[in-house]
């Protein structure tokens, strides 16, 4: 894999690690999902798709991680066209997407596995990957065992145990309660400042975008566009309550919440 | 708790048998023997072995016949399931199979392949064979397609995600069907000794009835039936004890 490595010092200048150009999107039966995308995802952040219900979000995200083809335009990651997924690539699924009849264990190491990677190797780093989510002691339960909070958790520790350099989180704490969801957030974001990875995130909550991302991008209704791109700026290193009080996060919150109203009608 | 389960089986048991004793000491019919001389006639005749001989002789078709149709069929269905091409050219033959009656078939079968064992064997095999490849191309069919494409997303090829994907997602519908096609095909063994020869269980009706001993009569009847239901319990725990972990733990 010939990855381009940035020797560029300095925080502020991002690079883009994915890039996405003209893209559009028609579904057999003429649903035009999305019409002329063009955007960069910066390498080592976390950017959030925001938009109404069925505007192709994830149609965006399936797109990126090379599972169904566009119609028009093209992806890139590392600057290497997108034709199909990747090993740079992980996908967190909203609905999980576990196999029931899998222990915690083998579906963390699922994706080792079919990498053909040694049972021992691949259960030694899905063992990791189960602690850093704090399912420690669940490695020999089976899915139907856990809560919905704890089988999404399932799914992140998978994508993570590839070591991709691309996160692709299609509504990742949709199905968790309130106080496990702001868990989760606080998770991450120690995940984005940790890793360097970069993150495509959906949801569809705007103070989950504004508390998680470096860039939120606001799509139109179908077909969508691009409608805006906001960076918010919060200081990170605040505790999450100071955060959550903090005028730059409720403005931000107010700004989308505006810019999306109109979609409304 | 553990034992309810097995209490309400016992319950219902002893309903059924009631009822049976019942029906057969009103009388219902004459030809209808209540459950206790049913249960001694058996008696009788595992005991002179004539029960044991034709089981001997009724299992022989019926197993070659549910072997041949179990595996033709899982390997038919699931091709059908993976391809569009094998779909279009065999799910209609099966689809009329299963919809033709039978009886209607066995005299081809006998002008084509005689009075013997190949026959019955057919018969078995035309009885259980459509329920295990239907079931077996719809499980595969209906594999969750969000498996299936997690399993492309972590760079699966197609022979992994068929096989640490599609067959365990499908194997609960397949096994579902070999139970049926099992079922189906003790049916076809008997139907096959009834109407093709008379040999084994089916002679044991057949003479019982000609000189009116019920009780033995029902006595055969009733053996196909607990043995029917026996191997698909031992099926059911073959299943689950091969390719599903989860479901062994969940009890
Ligand atoms: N396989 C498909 N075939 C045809 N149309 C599709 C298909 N998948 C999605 N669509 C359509 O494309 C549009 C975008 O779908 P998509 O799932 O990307 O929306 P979304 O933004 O993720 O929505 P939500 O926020 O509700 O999850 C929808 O109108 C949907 O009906
Ligand atoms: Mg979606």
């Amino acid at each position: 894999m010939n990855r381009v490595v940035a020797l560029r010092a300095g925080p502020a200048v991002a690079e883009p690690m994915v890039e996405v150009r003209g893209l559009s999107k028609v579904y057999p039966g003429g649903v035009e999902a999305l019409s002329d995308i063009t955007l960069n995802f910066p390498k080592g952040k976390l950017t959030t798709l925001l938009g109404p219900s069925g505007c192709g979000k994830t149609t965006l995200l399936k797109i990126v991680a090379g599972l169904i083809p566009a119609s028009a335009g093209e992806v890139s990651v590392g600057g290497r066209k997108v034709t199909g997924p990747g090993p740079e690539r992980a996908f967190v699924f909203q609905d999980f997407a576990l196999l029931p009849w899998a222990t915690v264990l083998r579906n963390v190491a699922f994706g080792l596995e079919l990498r053909g990677t040694g049972r021992w190797e691949r259960e030694a780093t899905a063992r990791r990957h189960i602690e850093e989510v704090g399912l420690k002691g669940f490695e020999d339960a089976y899915p139907h065992q856990l809560s919905g909070g704890m089988r999404q958790r399932v799914g992140l520790a998978r994508a993570l145990a590839v070591d991709a350099e691309v996160l692709l989180m299609d509504e990742p704490f949709s199905a968790v309660d309130e106080q496990t969801r702001r868990k989760f957030q606080e998770d991450l974001l120690a995940l984005v400042a940790g890793k360097g990875k970069t993150f495509l995130f959906v949801t569809h909550s705007i103070e989950e975008a504004v508390y998680v991302s470096n860039r939120i991008v606001l799509l139109s209704r179908r077909p969508s566009r691009v409608s805006e791109i906001i960076e918010p700026d919060i200081p990170r290193d605040l505790p999450p309550d100071r955060i959550r009080r903090h005028s730059a996060y409720i403005d931000t919150v107010e700004e989308i919440w505006q810019g999306l109203k109109r979609y409304l009608e | 708790m553990a034992a309810a389960p097995w209490a309400l089986r016992a319950a219902s048991f002893v309903v059924v048998f009631a009822a049976w004793e019942y029906a057969g000491r009103l009388p219902v019919n004459p030809a209808f023997p209540p459950f206790s001389d049913t249960l001694v006639a058996a008696g009788e005749m595992v005991a002179d072995l004539s029960l044991v001989a034709a089981l001997g002789v009724t299992l022989w078709p019926l197993a070659v016949g549910v072997a041949l149709s179990s595996l033709a069929g899982v390997a038919a269905g699931v091709a059908m399931g993976l391809s569009r091409r094998a779909e279009w050219l065999f799910v209609p033959v099966f689809i009329v199979l299963q919809a033709a009656p039978l009886a209607a078939l066995i005299p081809i079968l006998v002008l084509a392949y005689g009075v013997g064992l190949l026959s019955k064997v057919m018969t078995v095999c035309i009885m259980a064979m459509p329920v295990i490849v239907l079931n077996s191309f719809k499980a595969i069919r209906h594999a969750p397609s969000s498996l299936i494409e997690m399993g492309h997303s972590f760079l699966g090829s197609r022979r992994q995600i068929i096989a640490k994907v599609i067959l365990p997602a499908a194997s609960p519908v397949i096994f579902a069907g070999l139970r049926l096609g099992l079922a189906a095909g003790f049916i076809g063994a008997i139907l096959a000794e009834l109407l093709i020869s008379p040999t084994g269980i089916g002679d044991l009706i057949t003479y019982h009835q000609s000189v009116a001993d019920y009780p033995k009569m029902y006595a055969a009847i009733a053996t196909v039936i607990v043995l029917s239901v026996l191997f698909i319990g031992l099926l059911d725990r073959a299943e689950i004890a091969l390719f599903r972990p989860e479901r062994r733990s969940a009890r």
